[in-house]
């Protein structure tokens, strides 16, 4: 989220598009029915079905899986073809000036560079017209018909009321009343807050869904502002945190990066990293990158990592491919070229597509170490649960083991919010049975893995002999321990380069925040964006004090945020070129003449003057993006893709199927389904009664939403043959399940592209182990293909049968 | 120790040191089959929660709170087509969202009505009339219609005599559950479990009149979204309730899956209210009579349709008709 | 009829529909019904409070965990209830219908007491040592990364990754936990890393 949960008190007009926060978020849902009761907000909803959020908004649309861009294009579409731009904003805090190559442009659905055997873009074109000055070139008149606006005019011209309708099957009435509440937030004092969740990330294209949103929020001017921003309601407790912490492929701690083969050494890896301003006067932010790296390479090695070997470089590996990412590795795994998987409070057999096929990857596996507080499926993959896990036992290979970890009630440390609020909490409960702490765990497999390096020598010992472990018990490190070498300490006195003599920090202490990092090597730091979560000041993450002056809805002394207690992210955008609020009845920021100040922590250097020193200051342009350059694999602007199993070919190419550079294995690409066998589309969802795959395990949570179902509507029904409460088989191109039908207005069959299209909707939550009785999730039926750009699984839109079952499951 | 203090909000951490109750057995304003409670010596304020329909998204918090707090255990059914799980209020389950999907006729569109089920209640309760187990059904002087099991005998008239259908008789234990307002919580100064909980503070709680205060405004909103019938649920007919709904759709309360448009304790309840005092010293007397009635009310079962013509039997036979009764309250 | 005849006994003596009406209507009700009319005994009173976060989704509702016996005084603690945090800014001592729930979910009775191990083959769990366990695990880690550990790429560059090991990590683990994993996984050179946020 740019905002927070309690920022949401302050918008004029929610948009819940690719989620459902009142179901899967009900206690930040609260922050909508807050600003409905007491601002007057309304609330819009576009889903493909009627959902809990719908029941209570004010206005309702259906929309075809699948089909968001096109929705969104074509609100941004109608905003600027009915003047509902920010005009001040859009010129001055958009790229919306910046001229683009002459060579770029889009025709049959793609962008130009495509090449359909890699396929892959060739990027080149898709960048800024730098002047001799070194500089990205622009025309503040917005008058050159290479600028950012005016080729984002040209692109969403197609994207008509009347292409919506027939692409999305939102009735054009609807689509155009919801156009005209959107536009009013065009208002430079008015607010309009999207929340989004995974019916958004879980497409082909989901982070193009999300751009779509943003550009059209940057449009009305609502990022930086009091009740407005991009608000991902992130699925997780703490996925921000091991996201933030880089716990993935690709990244280093603080969304810094592994580097890549093309690395190979330090000085390649930094020159990429210069991120130079693209206009004058702009911070580019990232120009710290050496900072935050080198001080995580000294948390991690410390005395092994010097200026004379790179800062121990050669410990981290370097990448062959972008990501080996989850889908990557159970192919691999599913071509028996993974040994060794561990699952720590994972539980991938329901979480990934395509079920049958992870369950033959698992069976390649050599070990399996499963870590959790629950019997999950994952752990017990090779266990016959009859037609609910049909496997041979004698014939899966794999040794597993499960480890009993404790769950929240009985562990200490911090969970970060979908507010970016890191909040510390304590352990109440005694673990039960012989249950351990992750970190008890953790460490015990490093100090072993390091006691047999020791004693036996091997391949590249040092970076586990040599990794940081100063912890007075190293088989437990302690929550404080923990939190405090995150936080960063200097390793040996900085002194104040701004204050000759005086020192910045002292030899042993803590920093106080990220700005008091070096690359140097004399500041140590595991993730700089936590840098003063845990300074001299104390634990500023279990901070107690709910006082919010104004009641803007900051509680600045609640807990700590990063990056260093911000609680809107760009919020000097949220004052003019002046510096003067937009919204005077919701100010946030201001600039007195001399410095910013406000109900929040500027985000912009406090004396950097407004009009010079442009608000979005991580973007070497000091604008934020309408047009993204490279920075997307699949397109600058989002365009319309179809998912890759749908019932309508592209409108735009035929030929083109799904998201033309997702990747795609050979395998996989083999097991699509059709429309002519598999008519139905369907899309998968969590319900309010649970929380993914682990309240089945509660026999409340079991009691409130004991089984299996899926939804279809009536007309569907009727066509099919269905009764309400009955049984019914789901069937698609990778597997079969068998659920309750539950029969509903909710869901009403749409026109698209002369075709009527009928949604099932598939519930998550059910498995074989737990509480509830057994059943199956979407997870048997979905394609194994994900997001082009971060290979989310596309989980919102695929291709079923359905028809009346018998009353018992047979396989 | 000190004593607790009175409720005014659910918004409040329960204490953890112990302390003097505050709602006594000396609050007991109403007492089912006892005449002669003396004069309670204080009038508590009188509590309401309120339910408001428009803010609720249906997701069962408070089922979830109720079942923790109250330490049930309702059992993992199945799913018949509906989200009501379960498919009943249940001796386990004290309160149920329940679902209706309408279609509004004046604008063709849907309307997800949902709505918390659950004991109302009642200024008038007709539960309390209906009961014959001395003691078994108490009213508190703020509202609060509580069951005291130690004195419920199983027979199940209080079912009977609910003009909202909410008792249950437990299978186990046969004896007659129902929301209890969470009265220890209260007696404690703090609100119920469900109103805690509640995510979007559809259910609130506190004093009825502040209640009634806060459903204008809730009105007032409603009003502006164009529900131009929207109004308080606190029906005349049962005296008003300590439960009360802000409904959108306030001229046709039954929409909201069958919640009484005017809901009045059943005639023979009245009657048979009477009953359980003239007819109980009859009874004494004439032992073939008291045979009878031990017979259906010590099994524990829930009263059936043949119980309820033998008790109307026994009164229009013995007393001459139900409207002999007194009816007094 | 005998007034100090506890009423339990009472009532199984007589029918019970007669003795209750007749208790009623004989003028003796009044005692007997007083002192029944009593609310639940509250069942927090001396219990411990300790704060926490909800584990499930990114709201993070601040909750309040009640036990019995205090884990920061060394006693063994059991949790009897809990509920949301109405100091919490977010959630004011609201929850949604799993965090309502969340006492049943500490004490699931699925919920693993003991490490556990699987043979090639076999058709159920034996348990194992927690010892033996993470011998198990490093021995393995250590011959698996020995043997495919690939330090050079074709072309000659350090590359130092290991691909044939991956690494899962959870979505409701602290940061701390998650700070300790980062550490042990990375300076491994695995490469097959994720959490939850991918899906």
């Amino acid at each position: 989220m740019t905002n927070s949960w309690t920022d949401i008190k302050n918008t004029d007009l929610v948009i819940v598009m690719g989620g459902n926060a009142a179901e899967a978020h009900p206690c930040g849902f609260k922050w909508v029915t807050e600003a409905k009761a007491h601002r007057g907000a309304k609330l819009i909803v576009v889903d493909p079905r009627y959902t809990r959020t719908a029941a209570v908004s004010d206005y309702y649309a259906p929309i075809r899986p699948g089909s968001d861009i096109a929705f969104l294009m074509g609100v941004i579409r109608w905003c600027i073809e009915n003047d509902k731009v920010q005009w001040e904003y859009v010129t001055n805090y958009t790229n919306a000036s910046f001229l683009v190559k002459d060579e770029f442009g889009w025709s049959d659905g793609l962008f130009t560079g495509y090449d359909e055997e890699k396929r892959d873009y060739d990027k080149k074109s898709w960048d800024y017209k730098i002047g001799e000055d070194g500089f990205a070139e622009v025309d503040m008149t917005l008058q050159d018909p290479r600028c950012v606006w005016n080729l984002l005019k040209a692109h969403v011209d197609v994207y008509t009321p009347e292409f919506v309708e027939n692409i999305c099957g939102t009735p054009r009435d609807k689509f155009l009343a919801i156009c005209e509440m959107i536009g009013e937030c065009s208002a430079p004092d008015k607010v309009m807050t999207s929340m989004y969740a995974l019916g958004w990330t879980q497409h082909s294209k989901g982070a193009q869904n999300i751009r779509g949103m943003a550009m059209l929020q940057l449009i009305l001017g609502n990022i930086g502002m009091r009740g407005g921003g991009m608000n991902a309601l992130r699925g997780h407790s703490n996925i921000q945190g091991l996201t933030d912490l880089g716990l993935m492929s690709n990244l280093i701690p603080g969304y810094l990066n592994i580097p890549t083969e093309k690395e190979p050494d330090w000085e390649t890896y930094m020159s990429t990293r210069a991120f130079k301003p693209l206009r004058p006067n702009q911070t580019s932010y990232w120009q710290n990158y050496p900072k935050f790296m080198v001080s995580f390479m000294k948390a991690m090695w410390g005395d092994a990592a010097t200026a004379e070997n790179d800062w121990a470089y050669d410990y981290l590996p370097k990448l062959d491919v972008p990501t080996y990412d989850v889908l990557r590795m159970f192919d691999l795994m599913h071509h028996g070229r993974i040994n060794l998987y561990f699952c720590q409070g994972f539980n991938p057999l329901l979480s990934f597509p395509d079920r049958a096929k992870l369950t033959r990857a698992l069976s390649n596996l050599k070990l399996l170490v499963v870590m959790d507080p629950l019997e999950t499926e994952t752990a017990h993959f090779w266990e016959n649960h009859g037609v609910y896990n049909d496997v041979d036992p004698a014939e899966i290979q794999t040794e597993v083991l499960e480890l009993p970890t404790t769950c929240f009630a009985e562990d200490e440390g911090a969970l970060v919010n979908s507010g970016r609020w890191l909040q510390w909490h304590w352990a109440g409960g005694t673990p039960p049975g012989e249950a351990k702490h992750d970190t008890w765990i953790m460490a015990g497999i490093q100090r072993r893995v390091r006691a047999l390096y020791e004693a036996e020598g091997g391949v590249l010992p040092d970076p586990i002999l040599n990794l940081t472990w100063d912890y007075a018990d190293p088989f437990e490190p302690t929550p404080e321990e923990l939190a405090k070498e995150m936080n960063g300490r200097a390793l040996r006195t900085v002194p104040d380069p701004a204050n000759e003599g005086a020192v910045l920090v002292e030899a042993g202490q803590q920093v106080k925040n990220f700005t008091q990092l070096q690359a140097d090597g004399s500041t140590a730091c595991g993730c700089w964006l936590y840098s003063g979560c845990w300074n001299e000041d104390g634990n500023n993450m279990a901070r107690r004090d709910n006082t919010d002056p104004d009641e803007t809805g900051a509680y600045l002394n609640w807990a700590w945020s990063w990056p260093v207690n911000r609680r809107i992210l760009y919020n000097r955008a949220s004052a003019d070129m002046q510096g003067k609020p937009w919204a005077e009845d919701r100010p946030l920021i201001w600039w007195t003449g001399e410095k910013w100040e406000g109900y929040d922590v500027p985000d912009i250097g406090v004396t950097s003057k407004p009009g010079e020193v442009m608000p979005f200051i991580m973007n070497a342009e000091g604008t934020s993006r309408l047009f993204t350059r490279a920075m997307m694999r699949d397109g600058p602007f989002p365009t319309h893709m179809e998912p890759f199993e749908s019932p309508l070919a592209n409108v735009f190419n035929a030929r083109m199927r799904g998201n033309p550079v997702s990747r795609m294995f050979e395998d996989d690409a083999q097991n699509l389904g059709s429309s002519d066998q598999f008519p139905f589309v369907a899309t998968s969802y969590r319900l309010t009664e649970h929380f993914h795959y682990w309240t089945k395990h509660n026999p409340v949570n079991a009691a409130l939403q004991p089984e299996f179902f899926v939804e279809i509507s009536q007309e569907l029904a009727a066509e099919r043959g269905i009764v309400n409460g009955s049984r019914v088989r789901v069937w698609g191109k990778r597997g079969e399940v068998w659920a309750k039908a539950l029969v509903t207005r909710r869901l009403q069959p749409m026109t698209c592209d002369g075709k009527t299209i009928h949604v099932v909707g598939i519930p998550l939550h059910w498995g074989f182990m737990g509480a509830a009785k057994k059943g199956w999730g979407p997870n048997s039926l979905t394609p194994y293909v994900g997001d082009a750009n971060v290979e989310t699984p596309e989980f919102k839109a695929f291709l079923v049968n359905i028809e009346p079952a018998a009353e018992e499951p047979v396989a | 120790m000190t004593t607790a203090p009175q409720p005014t909000t659910a918004v409040s951490n329960p204490p953890v040191q112990p302390m003097d109750l505050n709602l006594l057995p000396s609050d007991v304003i109403r007492a089912s089959a006892t005449y002669d409670l003396p004069e309670p010596s204080r009038q508590l304020e009188k509590v309401a929660k309120l339910i408001d329909i428009s803010k609720c998204i249906g997701c069962k918090a408070c089922q979830s709170a109720c079942v923790e707090w109250n330490d049930t255990h309702p059992e993992v059914g199945e799913n018949v087509g509906s989200y009501e799980n379960p498919h009943d209020l249940t001796a386990e389950m004290f309160t149920l969202m329940r679902f209706e999907e309408w279609v509004n006729p004046d604008t063709s569109d849907l309307e997800w009505l949902i709505r918390k089920d659950g004991c109302m209640h009642c200024e008038d309760p007709g539960c309390l009339k209906a009961c014959p187990a001395p003691g078994a059904i108490v009213q508190y002087s703020n509202g609060i219609v509580d069951f005291v099991h130690e004195n419920c005998i199983g027979c199940g008239y209080c079912v009977t005599g609910c003009p909202f259908d909410i008792p249950r008789i437990s299978k186990v234990d046969h004896k007659s559950y129902k929301c209890t307002l969470c009265s220890d919580r209260v007696a404690v100064g703090q609100g119920p479990a469900c109103a805690k909980a509640c995510p979007t503070q559809a259910i609130v709680f506190g004093t009825k009149a502040d209640m009634i205060e806060h459903a204008h405004t809730r009105i007032e909103d409603l009003n502006a979204r164009g529900y131009d019938n929207a109004g308080i649920y606190d029906p005349a007919g049962v005296g008003g309730t300590h439960v009360i709904y802000v409904l959108p759709h306030a001229e046709k309360p039954s929409i909201y899956s069958g919640l009484p448009d005017d809901p009045r304790i059943s005639p023979l309840v009245e009657g048979w209210k009477g009953v359980t005092k003239t007819a109980g010293m009859a009874v004494m007397g004439i032992a073939a009579a008291g045979a009878l009635l031990a017979g259906f009310f010590t099994r524990g079962s829930r009263v059936d349709d043949h119980d309820e013509q033998e008790a109307e039997r026994l009164v229009e036979d013995d007393l001459g008709g139900p409207d002999k009764g007194t009816g007094a309250g | 009829m005998n007034i100090d005849l506890s009423r339990r006994g009472f009532l199984r003596l007589a029918g019970a529909g007669v003795a209750a009406t007749s208790l009623g209507a004989m003028g003796f009700g009044e005692a007997e019904a007083a002192e029944a009319a009593h609310v639940r005994a509250f069942k927090l009173a001396t219990t411990t409070e300790t704060r926490n976060t909800c584990p499930y989704c990114s709201v993070a509702c601040g909750i309040i965990m009640y036990s019995k016996g205090d884990v920061k005084a060394g006693e063994t603690a059991e949790i009897i209830h809990i509920e949301g945090d109405s100091d919490h800014p977010t959630n004011r001592g609201t929850l949604c219908p799993k965090g309502a729930a969340l006492k049943d979910f500490v004490h699931a009775p699925t919920r693993l007491t003991k490490p556990r191990y699987r043979k090639p083959g076999g058709t159920s769990f034996e348990e194992i040592s927690w010892d033996d366990a993470l011998n198990m695990i490093a021995r393995a880690i250590k011959d698996d990364r020995d043997a495919n550990l690939l330090q050079v790429n074709e072309a000659g560059q350090t590359v130092n990754r290991w691909t044939t090991a991956g690494f899962l990590a959870a979505s409701a683990t602290t940061n701390e936990t998650a700070w300790l994993t980062y550490k042990t996984v990375r300076s491994m050179g695995i490469v097959g890393f994720d959490n939850q946020a991918r899906v």
